[in-house]
């Protein structure tokens, strides 16, 4: 992983980039639960690293006194008073469930 | 004039003194569509029935006596925004068959208004594209020349008003997707203010960036309903509680002594010269209708198009993890455990691109590369919204081209995603910084529309609309149509 951070500051000193591996690509599937066929972690480790390579413009500039910007709204933390409301019906919410029974989603079993 | 070349306002004039009726214009759409999307291809899903009882209600409650600012107004919907028992797509394998329960905040509004869906409309897989080829589905034809794109991604909603198939539309618009097919469709088309519309029942792409906007053949049209689906809503924490004006006020072909600004980064080499001409020439009609212009700088616009490509597949990433197979859509049945029954559902429910910005989110978050990548993305972000803050201080509106090429070719830019990724390069900015953007006509090159791009400071929608109002009336380019190839009624 730090041959990839090298890989970030060097993009943007223009010294040469050190592309995304299979291995990396595999490790961020994994981490999106996506699966990939072989030719596609090819396919994805050079465009990602086009992408990337092309994202570390940004290191050009000083955004040492910056905040970042989250979202552009001026609000924070809308509440509302934790009372119980209309809502989807139980019939409703499972209406589109591909595995349903006895009123639950039902899932592959998680545990041993 | 056929009625379902009318545009909404003019519909409502003769639906107001009875010389039509909702549910014959309802049904003159429908003939359209029958007509002419076989070689458009703008909808996904029709609701002939559900618009034609729609229709007839509206009749009789005009009869009644009601007065629905939208009351008997037939119009398409894109698929990512939710219709109560209406297939919602998002133009994606993964949600094929999901059918939503409920009626997103914006309908809602729409039918309060009396409004007819027609139905639903192509769009890029889950929004992400620039020219609606990444939809599992099919590609949608630009009504201007069937061989190229429509734009993206809400290419449906676009060709379809360009090709009268609706008399008006909703898109979303997340880094340019309502503007910029509007602009290669020859429509008009807005994204409001972030906030200024809720996001309750439109798929969420990215959650910061995501705005819902309208599509019209004129800025009359985009005004009104602008006015029907703004409103503050409890159901979206991001939605500003803040009185909505009525937009059509603004509507004055007079500008004179309108503050004008025009970045000269949006004139930078990668924009077409016949688009950029086009763009000038729209600019010497406003100068003679009296506004200022004053060339300035944005000088962080270079950035916006990395700043973007990492904060909205950050977003996606996080906002597509629910898509498992679990609670609704294509769920993979032969996995041997439930982590083989993720990777394989979401290997086969997700097109290309998904995929490409899943992956490009989950590594821009992941630890080790969050502060360097999405942190500093959106630290950009800030710098890029304070040229908008400094800009908006001296100006009421900027102008320049919504998009760097006029309609290009099916197939022309597939295969090189940074080359699909520059389509956004002028629009990227506005939606970093939440501020209001409208596109309208301004012009053709070869015979292919070309958008002017006028951007206005939060809640600024009225100079945006004002400008653009000026600017269409003193120019034909909103009259023009283009010819479709029609299929017979049968």
């Amino acid at each position: 992983m730090a041959v990839l951070q090298a890989h970030a500051q060097s993009a943007g000193r223009g010294e040469g980039t050190v592309p995304l591996t299979r291995q990396e690509v595999k490790h961020i599937a994994d981490l999106a639960k996506l699966g990939l066929s072989d030719k596609d972690i090819s396919l994805f480790a050079e465009q990602l690293s086009a992408i990337l390579e092309y994202a570390a413009i940004l290191e050009q500039l000083d955004t040492s006194a910056i905040s970042p910007t989250a979202t552009v709204v001026p609000l924070r933390n809308i509440m509302r008073a934790d009372e119980a409301g209309p809502s989807l019906t139980q019939n409703d919410a499972l209406a589109n469930a591909p595995r349903a029974a006895d009123g639950y989603f039902q899932v592959r079993a998680i545990l041993e | 004039m056929k009625l379902y070349e009318l545009t909404i306002h003019k519909a409502l004039d003769l639906l107001q003194k009875r010389e039509i009726s909702a549910t014959e214009l309802t049904q003159a759409s429908l003939d359209r569509i029958v007509q002419a999307d076989n070689h458009i291809k703008a909808y996904l899903t029709l609701t002939p029935e559900a618009a034609l009882a729609e229709a007839h209600r509206a009749d009789q409650a005009r009869a009644a006596g009601a007065d629905g600012a939208l009351l008997g107004i037939p119009l398409a919907v894109k698929d990512n925004i939710c219709l109560a028992g209406v297939p919602t797509t998002c133009g994606s394998r993964i949600l094929e068959s999901f059918v939503p329960p409920y009626d997103a905040t914006v309908i809602t509004q729409l039918r309060r208004a009396g409004a007819v869906f027609l139905g639903k409309t192509n769009l890029d897989e889950f929004a992400m594209g620039s020219s609606t080829e990444n939809s599992a589905f099919f590609t949608t034809r630009n009504p201007w020349d069937v061989t190229r794109v429509p734009g993206g991604s809400s290419g449906g909603s676009a060709a379809a008003l360009a090709a009268d198939e609706a008399l008006g539309a909703l898109g979303s618009d997340t880094g340019g997707s309502v503007r910029q097919p509007a602009s290669l469709c020859g429509v008009v088309g807005m994204k409001p203010t972030y906030g200024r519309v809720s996001r309750y029942g439109l798929v969420a792409f990215a959650s910061s960036l995501d705005q819902i906007g309208p599509l019209a053949k004129n800025v009359a049209d985009c005004a009104l309903l602008l006015n029907v689906i703004s409103a503050h809503d409890p159901r979206d924490s991001t939605s500003i509680d803040a009185p909505v004006p009525d937009h059509t006020q603004a509507l004055t072909p007079e500008i004179k002594g309108l503050r004008v600004g025009v970045p000269r980064e949006y004139f930078a080499g990668g924009v077409q010269p016949g688009v950029q001409a086009c763009v000038r020439n729209a600019i010497q009609v406003l100068t003679e209708l009296g506004a200022h212009i004053t060339e300035t700088s944005l000088p962080h616009t270079q950035y916006a198009l990395p700043t973007y490509y990492l904060i909205a597949p950050a977003e996606a990433s996080a906002n597509l993890a629910r898509y498992d197979g679990v609670k609704y859509g294509y769920s993979a049945k032969d996995a041997p455990d439930i982590w083989e029954a993720y990777r394989e559902t979401r290997q086969r429910g997700f097109g290309q691109e998904v995929k490409r910005r899943i992956m490009l989110g989950t590594y821009a978050l992941s630890a080790g590369y969050y502060d360097a990548y999405y942190v500093k993305a959106q630290k950009v972000r800030t710098l890029i919204k304070q040229d908008f803050d400094r800009a908006f201080q001296q100006f009421d509106v900027l102008v320049g081209p919504t998009a760097p090429s006029v309609a290009f070719r099916i197939g022309e830019r597939v295969d090189d995603p940074l080359q699909m990724y520059l389509s956004d390069v002028l629009t990227l900015s506005q939606s970093l910084a939440g501020i209001c953007a409208l596109s309208l006509p301004c012009g053709f090159v070869d015979g292919l529309p070309v958008g002017l791009q006028i951007s206005g400071p939060a809640f600024g929608e009225q100079s945006v609309l004002r400008t653009a109002y000026a600017y269409e009336q003193a120019t034909e380019w909103h009259g023009r149509k283009p010819r479709i190839e029609e299929d017979s009624n049968t």
